[in-house]
């Protein structure tokens, strides 16, 4: 077995309009970050088993756009763009996140932070994704809340038990 | 114009009735255990109406049961009802989740690659 996992992705949502994901790679926070921004390595990972990425361009600086293209098993295609607003190397990027399948994909558009920090060779990977809405939010979970979600889950935590 | 999953109306009704500053509180107070209302209303400060309307909207979406014992009410915590929410998330988790197993079949190749070009102390 080469390949040493280091745990599965924990995803939380601190606020209405935001959804956060954590997850620790075996591997020093450099390697990381270059699989993250090199685009013939986005696209070994990024569209996971929902299809092949056929587009992966990044221009990697402050004010650069991104844009993802994957083609589904049904042959759909699906596309998100994007443009770099902070970036630190190996750390930290900033970047906004548009669906280009609903309309006003811009104003829409999320923003997700990206942080690498390495301890002992294994690096901590956090995505915040602050969304511009709670509605935005929602569908990105694909839950279609209207009301109390939020507080729904913060409730989850203490009530856990009896779900089981 | 977005995609909405449609549920049941009874889980709606969880989901706003634990949106409810003060339904949260009875429901905190039950998680630690079953209690009579009197306890209840004691533990909120707010008249018995206040707290029999709220355990109404609790019980009429399945987050609290009641039993009788003696002539007490014992009212105790049902958490099913939020499930849903619960696996909402757990599915997004395990898309991410396989995403990033991809992820760590790269990360592996490239640390391999970079020993292999002798940048190691090793």
């Amino acid at each position: 077995m080469a390949v040493t996992s280091s745990g599965t992705a924990v995803v939380t949502l601190p606020a209405d309009d935001q959804i956060f994901i954590k997850r620790k790679f075996a591997a020093p926070k450099h390697i990381v970050y270059k699989a993250l921004t090199t685009p013939e390595l986005v696209k070994r990972w990024w569209s996971s088993d929902y299809g092949e990425m056929t587009v992966a361009d990044i221009d990697l600086k402050v004010g650069g756009k991104w844009r993802y293209v994957m083609v589904t098993k049904d042959s759909r295609e699906v596309a998100f763009h994007g443009e770099y607003r902070e970036i630190v190397p190996n750390e930290r990027v900033v970047s906004t996140e548009a669906y280009e399948g609903v309309p006003d994909a811009d104003a829409n558009a999320a923003v997700n932070t990206v942080t690498l920090t390495e301890a002992d060779g294994v690096t901590t990977m956090t995505v915040l994704v602050q969304c511009p809405s709670k509605d935005v939010r929602d569908v990105i979970i694909n839950s279609g809340m209207e009301v109390g979600m939020q507080k729904a889950y913060d409730y989850l935590e203490k009530v856990a038990v009896s779900l089981i | 114009m977005m995609i909405r999953m449609a549920r049941a109306a009874t889980t709606a009704d969880a989901f706003n009735a634990v949106a409810e500053p003060r339904r949260r509180q009875i429901l905190d107070a039950l998680a630690g255990g079953e209690r009579p209302v009197n306890d209840l209303v004691a533990r909120l400060g707010l008249a018995q109406p206040q707290v029999s309307k709220h355990l109404r909207v609790l019980r009429e979406v399945g987050l609290v049961e009641v039993r009788e014992e003696g002539r007490q009410r014992m009212y105790r915590l049902n958490g099913q009802p939020l499930k849903p929410i619960h696996d909402w998330v757990k599915d997004y988790e395990r898309s991410w989740s396989q995403r990033f197993d991809r992820l760590d079949v790269v990360l592996e190749e490239l640390k391999e690659k970079e020993d292999g070009e002798g940048g190691s102390d090793e």
